[in-house]
């Protein structure tokens, strides 16, 4: 889908932060406590790498944004205990003001409704009888599609064409996996854009290369 | 969530956090004790460091350089590391002529096992947008100033491939030992915003 998560190009924001030194790893305690929730709020609602991206994905802005990399982390934790009713709608909410001395009544925890999913394999990586459909060198075009569900297929890439640089090992298709509709394994290629494809005749001169699922690429004739 | 009742007003984030671990923890779901074994992991055990020790080893043993440069979670689980998010990690080299750098546009993908988590100038939206249309620009703004004659290839990890940067070893460090060049070695070289300086 086409959230907020696919900055690739958008623009409106800034500068970059120059690198700082001895910079730590979580600027404050609630971010490790954070990140590490999200982590397992994901692992107890049962879900996978990809269902916890397309919950970063479906965040609004503000909740993907305005806490940061570790706000964002924790909101789509939540997100995804909601979607397996782990938790109730509010539940965090209430129990927040009740930690500062609000008198809240809490939601009744409801009936966990968590996805039948079970992965064949650890990780994402996986080994397929198939061969590659394309080679190194072959021109490429990434699909001009903008599907409603999950997708690792960035914006700023669909409907342009590029040079398969490298083929990678097979991986699980996030497309489909993010919605515990099967893991359907698929080639991986980086493929090389010219900046000028992208961008246009004035951009910078550079490269790119992108990692692209097999379904994501059309051959060019 | 962002949750707001009355108008305009958002909990803040840590104690949001609060309020999910207690919930968690007291229907048995998680062990605090394990969010603690998460952030030790993080911020004392995973971090450029093993990155630093890969990039050592490549700089002073061309054979280790050529297995890296081959297959580099290979070459990289031969000194010990590896795991989540580094499942497949492809290492390119950094030349006088050839410049790469690394970016997710779409999250924040990163190869923790050899980099840890990422710094905060990694997540940060302006360069997840802007360093895959504009990269000479943002080096520039990050302080690494590159000859025009420098070929930039950007490497945005989409899928489950983490890419390491290989920097170059700096004029002056032929003298050096493994174990000397290895404080040398930043998290930025290592992702291909700036370069390694000699002490």
């Amino acid at each position: 889908m086409d959230g907020i998560a696919d900055m690739g190009g958008t623009p409106g924001w800034g500068p970059v932060q120059p690198p700082k030194k001895n910079e730590p790893v979580f600027a404050e305690p609630w971010q490790g406590r954070a990140f590490a929730l999200a982590i397992l709020s994901n692992r107890v609602s049962g879900g996978n790498l990809d269902s916890f991206r397309h919950a970063l994905e479906r965040l609004d802005r503000a909740a993907y944004l305005e806490e940061g990399y570790y706000g964002r982390w924790l909101n789509a934790g939540e997100l995804r205990l909601l979607d397996s009713a782990i938790l109730a709608p509010a539940a965090v909410d209430a129990r927040a003001r009740n930690l500062r001395g609000e008198h809240v009544e809490e939601p009744p925890i409801p009936e966990p409704a968590k996805p039948d999913y079970a992965p064949t394999a650890e990780g994402t990586l996986r080994s397929i009888d198939t061969a590659p459909a394309f080679g190194v060198g072959e021109h490429v075009r990434a699909k001009d599609m903008s599907p409603p569900g999950h997708t690792r297929l960035p914006r700023y890439v669909r409907g342009h064409v590029g040079v398969v640089d490298i083929v990678q090992p097979a991986g699980v298709l996030p497309d489909t996996n993010a919605h515990f509709l099967g893991e359907n394994p698929q080639y991986v290629y980086s493929v090389r854009f010219d900046s000028h494809e992208l961008w246009g005749a004035d951009a910078e001169s550079f490269d790119l290369t992108v990692e692209l699922f097999e379904s994501y690429l059309d051959a060019t004739s | 969530m962002t949750t707001t009742s009355g108008p305009d007003e958002t909990l803040p984030a840590a104690l949001r956090t609060e309020a999910l671990e207690q919930l968690l923890t007291e229907r048995g779901l998680i062990d605090p004790k394990m969010i603690d074994g998460i952030i030790t992991t993080y911020e004392t055990n995973v971090g450029p460091l093993n990155g630093a020790k890969v990039v050592a080893r490549a700089w002073t043993d061309p054979e280790y350089r050529r297995r890296l440069l081959e297959d580099g979670t290979a070459a990289i689980k031969e000194l010990g590391f590896g795991g989540f998010q580094g499942e497949h990690i492809v290492v390119v080299e950094n030349t006088p002529t050839t410049h790469n750098v690394v970016v997710c546009t779409l999250c924040s993908c990163y190869p923790w096992p050899v980099l840890g988590l990422p710094p905060g100038w990694y997540k940060d939206p302006a360069y997840r947008a802007r360093v895959v249309k504009e990269p000479r620009a943002v080096l520039s703004e990050m302080g690494l100033d590159l000859d025009d004659d420098v070929q930039i290839t950007v490497r945005d990890s989409t899928s489950e491939v983490r890419w390491l940067v290989l920097p170059e070893r700096p004029a002056g460090t032929e003298h050096l030992t493994e174990q000397e060049l290895v404080p040398l070695v930043t998290r930025d070289a290592m992702v291909g915003v700036a370069k390694v300086a000699a002490p």
